[in-house]
């Protein structure tokens, strides 16, 4: 049996480290995110989207996260269920509805661009219809942890589900592209973009580090009242105890 | 085959409650060992640990120097307040079911139906059966395939005096052939058995 | 292997009788596939059209029934305690549990697929391939399906969390299978579908089990 790594065993370090590092990753997004609003809303409009592409500026990096959140809950999972550590079940559990909001998130922004751009607030598009599998996912996570009667199998079965999402994910993404491209001729919408113009790149990028930044710190500020819960509970089960 | 049962400072916890700690037990060939312990104390669990279902905080269950996944594949019976009888099946089809599940046979389940008393029952299906008679059906599978340890929780709970005394013989058969018996019980066994009582932590400690 | 050719069969006999077994799912399948028209209208173009990717969905829905009893009752009743001890690995004993669910439903909902499809207004030349892609889509439906069942033991309202976590298993063969049987229909090839089709529900006869027995062992614990 490996032994687990000491950044899993020892809360007491992850609580040192996050206490100054959700604050420093928040301020980070404040900083990056005012360069690049401020660069977005200095950019010309898109020749073919207008001021549309705008949306693009919030899109981007909330698609980015919703995968992005996934993987770190199926990272966590898997640390959990290897190593049983509070803290990995707890990251895990904490980047569940963070990853569900920015999938949302993406979806209404989807939506939002989608109006003007392809005249209907919805398309069966192969990137918006495994956007919607992947919140279905994260819903069926947290449902199976809100359901639960035992934490600690909770927190078990809830990993499994993570890893068999992690598994699953690719084999969706790919399907639903096969699925597109296989119905192509039904769908008046052209499939995908065009390339964005390397005026709106800085931006775009500014703003998936401010928002990765952001994801970050609300991550760990969410770790951080997990484990605070855990142990508010562990002491009133032992005060009922006395 | 599992000659002895090793405790080894075993501490369990259930739901995030520490149960016990510190509990060790040795039990060789042909020797009974009551449970006892008020309600909740962690008989069930200890018996679920043995069995490889519940996972110990703590210490160590040996079997002699069997390997705990082969003991637990061949060498031990589980039978608990769940018996795992299907209601619609018949008795004739659960017995035979687990009795090859567990090693035996037909014949071998025939024989235990023999030894229990179950032949006039076998055709019913497990639901009309009386509780004391479903008891009696789990407890075949006992005999229906042999199994050198005998994991019991409560097993004597709905039958009556009669049968009580002649479940006793039949363990008392099993520890002569060398067996090893374990046992949850509120009411004392039929048989001669040591006793250990389980106590919580605080007052272990 | 005698012990698991008597697992498999006490599975599919306990299968065919839970909670009603393939009466209910053929019923349900049936009702489904009667509703479609009622909501939609009974012009016979605008049902052909849709007739055989309805027929596939209504089916990925009957099998979610009497999914989530398949862990459940043994669970409950103590049936599994037993079933783990055995040489026989937990894997494989789940693996016979929802190929015995496979063959007790999922084969029954096969032969009734080609039936609602054509009721619907599909073409008799379909029949084969929808038999054949709803037998293996219905494989890949029980053994991702028996993925939710075991981790939803434990849970409070069981049935409707292993639909939720389900059904997002279920998407790849849905789009598989009913890209398949339209591919068809318009004359176009339709082998890859089918191939991938059968690559994931062999995939999942091989990796489900796994993980099952891995969520079965925590509710057990």
């Amino acid at each position: 049996m490996i032994p687990a790594p000491a950044f899993l065993t020892n809360p007491e370090r992850f609580m040192a480290f996050s206490r100054w590092a959700a604050p420093m990753f928040g301020a980070i997004a404040v900083i990056l995110g005012l360069a690049g609003l401020w660069l977005g809303w200095s950019a010309p409009p898109d020749y073919q989207q207008s001021w549309t592409v705008r949306i693009l500026f919030i899109h981007i990096p909330t698609a980015w996260l919703s995968e992005f959140a996934y993987a770190c809950l199926a990272s966590a999972s898997l640390l959990s269920l290897v190593w049983r550590q509070l803290l990995a079940d707890a990251a895990a559990q904490a980047a569940a509805p963070l990853g569900a909001g920015f999938t949302l998130l993406t979806l209404a922004t989807g939506s939002l661009w989608g109006r003007p751009e392809w005249g209907t607030w919805w398309v069966w598009d192969a990137r918006l219809t495994s956007e919607l599998i992947l919140f279905l996912i994260y819903l069926g996570y947290m449902a199976l942890r809100a359901s639960m009667d035992d934490e600690i199998k909770g927190a078990r079965a809830a990993a499994i589900l993570g890893l068999v999402g992690a598994l699953i994910l690719p084999i969706i993404h790919y399907s639903v592209y096969w699925w597109n491209t296989l119905h192509q001729g039904a769908s008046v919408f052209r499939s995908g973009g065009s390339a964005l113009a390397p005026v709106f790149f800085w931006p775009v990028i500014l703003m998936v580090l401010a928002y990765t930044s952001a994801f970050g710190s609300l991550w760990l500020v969410r770790i951080r009242g997990e484990v605070w819960r855990r142990r508010a509970d562990a002491a009133a089960l032992r005060a009922a105890r006395a | 085959m599992i000659r002895s049962l090793e405790l080894r400072g075993v501490a369990l916890s259930r739901g995030g409650r520490l149960l016990f700690k510190g509990l060790s037990l040795s039990l060789g060939a042909g020797e009974a060992c009551a449970l006892t312990g008020a309600n909740g104390s962690g008989k069930t669990s200890l018996l679920r640990a043995v069995a490889g279902l519940a996972a110990i905080e703590a210490g160590e269950v040996g079997f002699g120097g069997v390997d705990p996944a082969d003991a637990r594949a061949g060498g031990l019976h589980l039978a608990g307040h769940q018996d795992g009888l299907k209601p619609a099946r018949t008795a004739r089809e659960e017995l035979e079911f687990w009795s090859v599940w567990s090693g035996g046979d037909a014949a071998s389940a025939a024989g235990a139906a023999e030894a229990l008393e179950l032949r006039p029952l076998l055709d019913l299906e497990v639901r009309r059966l009386s509780a004391g008679q479903r008891r009696r059906l789990a407890l075949a599978r006992l005999l229906a395939a042999p199994r050198p340890l005998w994991l019991l929780d409560e097993p004597l709970s709905p039958l009556d005096a009669a049968w009580r005394e002649r479940f006793g013989a039949m363990m008392q058969t099993h520890l002569a052939g060398g067996g090893l018996i374990l046992a949850a019980v509120h009411d004392p066994l039929p048989i001669a058995a040591r006793t250990l009582e389980i106590v919580g932590p605080e007052m272990g400690a | 292997m005698s012990r698991f050719s008597t697992l498999l069969a006490r599975e599919t006999a306990l299968a065919w009788g839970r909670g009603g077994g393939p009466m209910v799912s053929v019923g349900f399948y049936a009702g489904v596939a009667t509703l479609l028209p009622l909501a939609i209208g009974p012009e016979p173009a605008r049902l052909a059209a849709i007739a055989p990717g309805a027929a596939w969905v209504a089916l990925a829905l009957a099998s979610l029934l009497s999914l989530d009893r398949l862990f459940e009752r043994d669970y409950e009743d103590g049936a599994l305690d037993h079933l783990t001890l055995s040489p026989v690995p937990l894997e494989l004993t789940c693996a016979a549990k929802c190929f015995g669910q496979w063959l007790a439903t999922g084969a029954p909902l096969a032969l009734a697929a080609p039936v609602a499809a054509i009721a619907l207004g599909a073409p008799l030349s379909l029949t084969p391939l929808i038999l054949a892609c709803a037998l293996i889509g219905g494989l890949a439906f029980a053994f991702t399906g028996g993925i939710g069942a075991a981790l939803s033991l434990g849970a409070r309202r069981g049935g409707l969390l292993t639909a939720v976590i389900v059904l997002p298993l279920f998407t790849p063969p849905v789009i598989f299978g009913g890209g398949v049987l339209s591919a068809f229909l318009s004359g176009l090839p339709w082998t890859a579908g089918f191939v991938l089709l059968c690559a994931y529900a062999l995939a999942f006869v091989a990796l489900g089990p796994l993980f099952m027995a891995a969520a079965c062992r925590n509710a057990l614990s």
